[in-house]
């Protein structure tokens, strides 16, 4: 059966990775194809990079650094951040991404996913979402989860599913940055509308948090990002611990 | 010199990075002339089979392809092993270059619990068959990552390895002769891909 994934996210701007990062034995903690080889070589499954970038020249530097890492990681790599047209895709395709994650893109215009899947295959396509609960409902938030769209987020994913996404990132706003745990109720809901592979973010901050999130069947695959910088979890002690608590997974 | 086909279809970044890091003198060609000079070949592949059997069939590489199989190692991968078989049925019903007994349906068709998603997409284990000097330095059991919605059935002569999804058995890597194919994709499927393709490159 396939393994549940483990998903380290690494944010860059500018050529680095942002939020801390706590490692001993790397030379430069903030360099993205240093972290990206680390994670590689701790058994990660697949590796998003996420552009935060603003300025032409950053976003240079950024497609530099995925070239760098598609030439010496082997395993699935993740693109997002800014992507918008299809030439965005292209041009992080080309560079050796397998998959584009789109979010606020997709927002602006809807009409990208069904372009991108038809173009290069429903795969490649990554619907990212950011989603927070407002008046008892699940609402999809743009621009890095600022802005109340006023889109119902579970009708976002069913339409960017039926027209090529096949994937999602769920993002539980609600979760994000507390450690308390991934938000299940949210998941849950959301398995039971899509049958694309759904990726959890959001609310990490332990490896009984993993455990607990690979009980929902729905769920293919736990991403974080600080926990994993910070070292307070290490995927190799993670991956073993999933391994001892039944859970299938590659080590 | 290993040459991989270049016909159009799919991002060869990563099988040509990977190769390289192998070490590997590596040449992405069109060329019949490249392709009799290679001592390998691999065949790549992503999307439709339908489509990517024309566009083989466009750059008039086939009778090559079909010819430099008897002397030499070739392998398929994802898309390229799939249209190593007779014929495939993704949006109708292809002929395939026919080098290995089998056919490619949708594995949808054939899983019989229906919230199992598809495309089969992920890391999956590999279980060995049959051994094969591709799998000299890989170990029964390693997960390898796959991403497809359809899989070769009616091959199990030529099936060297499967990995299991629901109740069926996904063939995972072929081989008759001088040809080679693995679903799964080594060059992403990280240090037991690489050792694959290491072994590969040996043969």
């Amino acid at each position: 059966m396939l393994a549940k994934r483990i998903i380290p996210c690494l944010d860059v701007r500018d050529g680095r990775v942002v939020k801390g990062t706590n490692f001993e034995g790397l030379r430069d903690m903030a360099d993205p194809v240093e972290l990206a080889r680390f994670y590689n070589d701790s058994g990660a499954d697949e590796l998003v990079f996420y552009d935060i970038t603003a300025s032409a020249e950053g976003r240079g530097l950024f497609t530099d650094i995925l070239r760098q890492v598609a030439s010496e990681i082997f395993i699935p790599l993740t693109v997002g951040g800014g992507i918008r047209t299809l030439e965005d895709f292209d041009r992080v395709l080309k560079c050796g991404a397998d998959k584009v994650s789109i979010n606020s893109g997709a927002i602006a215009d809807p009409s990208i996913i069904a372009a991108a899947a038809k173009r290069y295959g429903d795969q490649c396509v990554v619907l990212s979402m950011d989603v927070k609960r407002v008046e008892g409902r699940f609402r999809l938030f743009a621009k890095g989860g600022r802005e109340d769209t006023g889109i119902d987020a579970m009708e976002w994913a069913v339409r960017g599913v039926g027209d090529g996404a096949g994937e999602i990132v769920l993002n539980s706003i609600d979760t994000d940055g507390v450690k308390g745990g991934f938000d299940l109720e949210m998941l849950d809901a959301l398995a039971a509308r899509v049958t694309v592979p759904i990726v959890a973010s959001g609310g990490a901050g332990n490896m009984e948090h993993f455990a607990e999130l690979f009980t929902h069947p729905g769920v293919d695959a736990g991403l974080a990002a600080s926990i994993f910088h910070t070292r307070q979890v290490d995927i190799k002690d993670l991956k073993r611990f999933l391994r001892g608590r039944g859970v299938e997974i590659r080590l | 010199m290993t040459a991989i086909v270049d016909y159009g279809v799919g991002n060869l970044f990563s099988l040509r990075s990977s190769l390289r890091c192998l070490g590997l003198e590596t040449e992405v060609t069109g060329e019949a002339e490249c392709l009799r000079a290679a001592d390998r070949i691999i065949l790549p592949g992503v999307g439709a089979f339908g489509d990517a059997r024309a566009k083989l069939d466009e750059t008039g590489l086939v009778p090559v392809l079909l010819e430099e199989a008897e002397r030499k190692p070739l392998l398929g991968i994802c898309l390229g092993m799939q249209l190593l078989f007779d014929r495939g049925f993704e949006y109708g019903e292809h002929p395939g270059l026919g080098l290995i007994p089998g056919e490619v349906a949708f594995l949808g068709e054939d899983l019989a619990d229906k919230a199992l998603k598809i495309p089969h997409m992920g890391w999956n284990s590999l279980e060995i068959v049959k051994d094969d000097p591709l799998f000299k330095y890989f170990q029964d059991g390693e997960y390898v990552y796959y991403v497809h919605s359809f899989y070769a059935r009616s091959c199990r002569e030529s099936t060297l390895g499967v990995s299991r999804y629901g109740n069926v058995a996904v063939t995972g890597a072929v081989r008759r002769g001088n040809v080679w194919g693995t679903q799964f994709h080594p060059e992403k499927s990280g240090d037991a891909g690489l050792r694959l393709l290491r072994a590969f490159a040996e043969l």
